[in-house]
């Protein structure tokens, strides 16, 4: 087990190296901060000074390892759209982001998991289809449409709810929370649904499948010769062994969520992680892309480790496989 | 901070009614306030915001002429040396006074080689206190147009400055973030209350400004916001949450004129196309040998073959000003007879190109930017269809500006699309960089076609010290039709920027696409 874990870390130093590397050979193309900084006004000379102060006439080399080196004492350097510690933005803005996304999550879930469940029981029933093909408008339209579309709907239209920002935050410590204003929550409804619209139809659909291929079983048929009650079988046994595959996946996603919240942040200007990427991309903030790609990196990793490490849990099959060394 | 946050949930959570004398502007842009250190960065909504706290010792009024602001009169006492006498009684808003160290501070400040605002102090030599209530600005050379360019440079206070170490703008290098990027202290009319970068920026009304009494306005409360999307910022205008809009999308304008009110007006800028005229072959051309962009009846072709009435109709949907000038009305040096392009005539440009040898045979590519300017991408790609009716074949190529603007400067193009603005409002500011040959400082640091006539040279330089206004304005004159006649450059339009707002609210629209928040009443 402990074997099983430190593999998994040295594998994960290995991927966020190459991330950061291709990342940083990534940016070369993708224009010059400097003529964004200095204006219409700047003279060639002005050009030279700022680019050398920035470091950026360096070979490429060079700027990585020095960007390795400093990354490893946690000093991602200075924004160059706004002048301030890029480590300090990611912080303020990272509160904003996991709000959002595991908002999105737990709509996913909570109304994805009982939703699959009942498609797979009444499988041929009008209510279970007219869900199913509601559900593929949830994967077929686009995140920015869907978000725009409860725009006009909700707060153009009705009034009903704000139509961008996160609304009044509470400061406690370093981490700022919309959760505990009515305002906070008021603007987080229409994104996190936005956001979680996708990964439902996920839920649903593989929740659906994965149980009626375990209602096939034979051991359901031998629980129900057995007299146990509907509620026993389907709640005790099915779901229980449907859940492994969603464990996956919904793990999968919520890196997904996390990292590419980027679209929704965008239209509905949650001041998150995914939004400061969008605006650095536009500048050619070189370090602030470069450390969201790292960050991100380091998310997916630890949501892969964990995810790993719930299966040890929930499955005692391989518990005693890994248990018994290389049998 | 904790607390401040936690009042304002609370209130919030008991929706306490607000006070009626309270009027609140709440706006939007795509992008974020840069900075709150009045220096560090050279762009527009920057140095707009930052002018609510800050202000400079003259100031234009409505019809841009120059009114006193922290200056309450100048004179010139020889060619090199203006006299500033200050306003007395001008406090900062942390109660010190301000006084002239504080202006020969800021000039100095702005002069840093960190300082993205030294273009707006070139040519100072050096600023003398004669006394606590009066400077002296001394220029290199007898400089016509040294009060243009004030209008934009805030009066900071040196002992603040001294004891939040801040003498100098933000310094990249240092990776230090400076304390005046996130806190002000100024003399002008609102202050800073709170500041979430990216976020919510809020001003409140300054009670101890020199000239509350006479307000124009009654703007007591700002907050900025940047919404960065087109949909979501008209969305956001139309359901009520702002009541101002500075950049609504060009699609959005005739929804937004009907539920809300929109108010155009030009702006100061002029969008045009440049052409390599210096090299001996172009470099994205399949002509070898020669440049056919050398032959005046090729330039004159190209500008003929181009329907800037159809573009303004169909693209820009009514709202640009075609021109034949570089320089935009409001601009100092602008005649009626300027304005006048050369009339649309395809057949006459098929005509040139053919006296000139190109008959169906000219190709070239045509760069472009495609999120600077108003409808670039779109301009463009009409322009190339409308060379491809006079037998001209340009490949466009666009590219956002991070990676457009870097390689025009490295005059890596044949024919390009640029936009030019005139903050000081004079047309030596076009000159200068767009049209006088390459030189010394800002000489030509525009001029990426390379056009070059010397006799437009020695008008420009002359332009550059002379003080006698009809003299002066003479000249710019004669330079500025020369280069017409040689269509150094083909000019299309000046572009007309709407401002989007509620129906309740009166704004002055100003051709720098700047709020004077002071001004704005909301009805």
């Amino acid at each position: 087990m402990f074997a099983f874990i430190v593999r998994r870390l040295i594998q994960a130093v290995v991927v966020m190296l190459v991330v950061a590397m291709i990342a940083f050979y990534l940016f070369q193309f993708v224009g010059d901060p400097v003529s964004i900084m200095l204006g219409q006004d700047a003279t060639d000379a002005d050009r030279i000074r700022l680019t050398a102060e920035l470091g950026l006439d360096k070979p490429v080399v060079l700027q990585f390892y020095q960007f390795i080196l400093n990354a490893v004492q946690g000093d991602f350097g200075i924004s160059l759209r706004q002048g301030q510690n890029v480590s300090t933005l990611l912080l303020e803005r990272m509160p904003a982001t996991f709000e959002l996304s595991i908002a999105a999550a737990v709509i996913a879930l909570v109304v994805g998991l009982p939703l699959g469940v009942y498609t797979a029981l009444r499988r041929n029933g009008s209510m279970a289809n007219a869900i199913l093909a509601f559900s593929l408008l949830g994967v077929s339209l686009p995140t920015f449409l869907i978000g725009i579309l409860l725009i006009l709907v909700f707060s153009v239209q009705l009034g009903w709810l704000p139509s961008y920002g996160r609304g009044d935050v509470i400061k406690i410590g370093w981490w700022s929370t919309g959760l505990l204003t009515v305002d906070g929550w008021k603007h987080l409804i229409l994104p996190a649904i936005t956001l979680s619209l996708f990964q439902l139809t996920l839920v649903l659909r593989l929740v659906r499948s994965e149980m009626l291929e375990v209602l096939r079983a034979d051991y359901i048929k031998f629980a129900r010769a057995r007299g146990l009650t509907n509620r026993a079988i389907h709640f005790g046994h099915a779901l229980k062994n449907t859940l492994v595959p969603v464990i996956t996946i919904t793990g999968l996603q919520l890196g997904g969520i996390i990292a590419f919240a980027i679209v929704t942040e965008t239209v509905f200007q949650w001041p998150g992680m995914g939004l400061l990427f969008i605006q650095a991309v536009q500048f050619v903030d070189i370090p602030v892309m470069a450390a969201y790609l790292c960050f991100i990196a380091l998310i997916f990793v630890v949501i892969n480790l964990i995810v790993d490490l719930l299966y040890f849990a929930v499955d005692p099959r391989l518990r005693s496989s890994v248990g018994r060394g290389g049998h | 901070m904790r607390r401040l946050i936690l009042a304002t949930a609370l209130s919030v959570a008991f929706a306490l009614p607000t006070a009626g004398f309270a009027k609140t502007l709440k706006w939007a842009s795509q992008g974020d306030i840069l900075t709150l250190d009045p220096q560090s960065q050279n762009e527009g909504l920057n140095i707009q915001a930052n002018l609510y706290v800050y202000e400079p010792l003259v100031r234009y009024d409505e019809n841009f002429k120059f009114e006193p602001a922290l200056a309450t009169s100048w004179e010139q006492i020889n060619p090199t040396t203006m006299r500033f006498k200050l306003r007395p009684n001008v406090k900062f808003q942390d109660g010190t006074p301000f006084t002239a160290e504080d202006v020969v501070f800021t000039f100095q400040r702005a002069a840093a080689p960190t300082s993205q605002f030294k273009s707006y102090v070139s040519g100072v030599k050096e600023v003398k206190v004669i006394d606590p209530l009066t400077v002296d600005v001394i220029t290199d050379g007898p400089n016509p147009v040294l009060l243009r360019q004030l209008p934009v440079l805030g009066m900071m206070s040196k002992a603040w400055s001294e004891k939040n170490d801040v003498m100098l703008p933000q310094n990249f290098t240092d990776k230090q973030e400076t304390f005046a990027a996130r806190n002000t202290n100024g003399t002008g009319p609102y202050m800073l209350k709170s500041r979430e970068v990216d976020a919510k920026t809020v001003y409140v009304e300054n009670p101890n400004w020199w000239n509350k009494a006479n307000k124009k306005g009654n703007v007591t409360e700002i907050i900025y916001t940047p919404i960065k999307q087109n949909a979501t910022r008209t969305a956001a205008l139309l359901s009520g949450e702002i009541d101002f809009v500075l950049d609504p999308a060009a699609q959005d304008v005739g929804r937004l004129s009907k539920e809300a009110k929109v108010v155009s007006g030009n702006e100061y800028r002029t969008i045009y196309l440049g052409m390599d005229q210096a090299s001996p072959e172009l470099k994205y051309s399949s002509i070898k040998g020669k440049n056919p962009l050398k032959d005046l009846r090729v330039r004159e072709a190209l500008y003929q073959a181009i329907d800037i009435n159809a573009i303004q109709k169909a693209i820009m949907r009514g709202e640009s000003v075609p021109t034949g000038a570089m320089i935009s009305p409001q601009v100092n040096g602008y005649t009626e007879a300027m304005g006048k392009r050369l009339p649309y005539d395809p057949a006459k440009a098929r005509a040139l190109l053919k006296e000139a040898g190109y008959e169906n045979s000219l190709d070239f590519t045509l760069d472009c930017p495609n999120n600077r300017y108003i409808n670039d991408e779109a301009i463009c790609q009409a322009i190339v269809a409308m060379w491809a009716k006079v037998g001209v074949t340009a490949s466009l190529s666009t590219m956002p500006r991070a990676t457009y603007f870097p390689k025009m400067a490295k005059r890596d193009t044949s024919v390009y699309m640029f936009g030019w603005g005139v903050p000081t409002f004079d047309a030596l500011y076009t000159l200068q960089a767009l049209i006088r040959s390459k030189g010394e400082g800002a000489d030509g640091s525009f001029n990426y076609g390379s056009y070059s006539n010397p006799k437009v040279d020695a008008l420009v330089d002359q332009i550059k010290v002379e003080t006698d206004q009809a003299k002066r304005n003479a000249m710019i004159e004669e330079a500025l039709m020369i280069h017409a006649q040689e269509v150094g450059h083909i000019p299309l339009h000046d572009q007309v920027i709407p401002w989007a707002m509620k129906k309740n609210i009166d704004v002055l629209h100003r051709a720098d696409n700047r709020i004077v928040v002071e001004w704005v009443k909301i009805n």
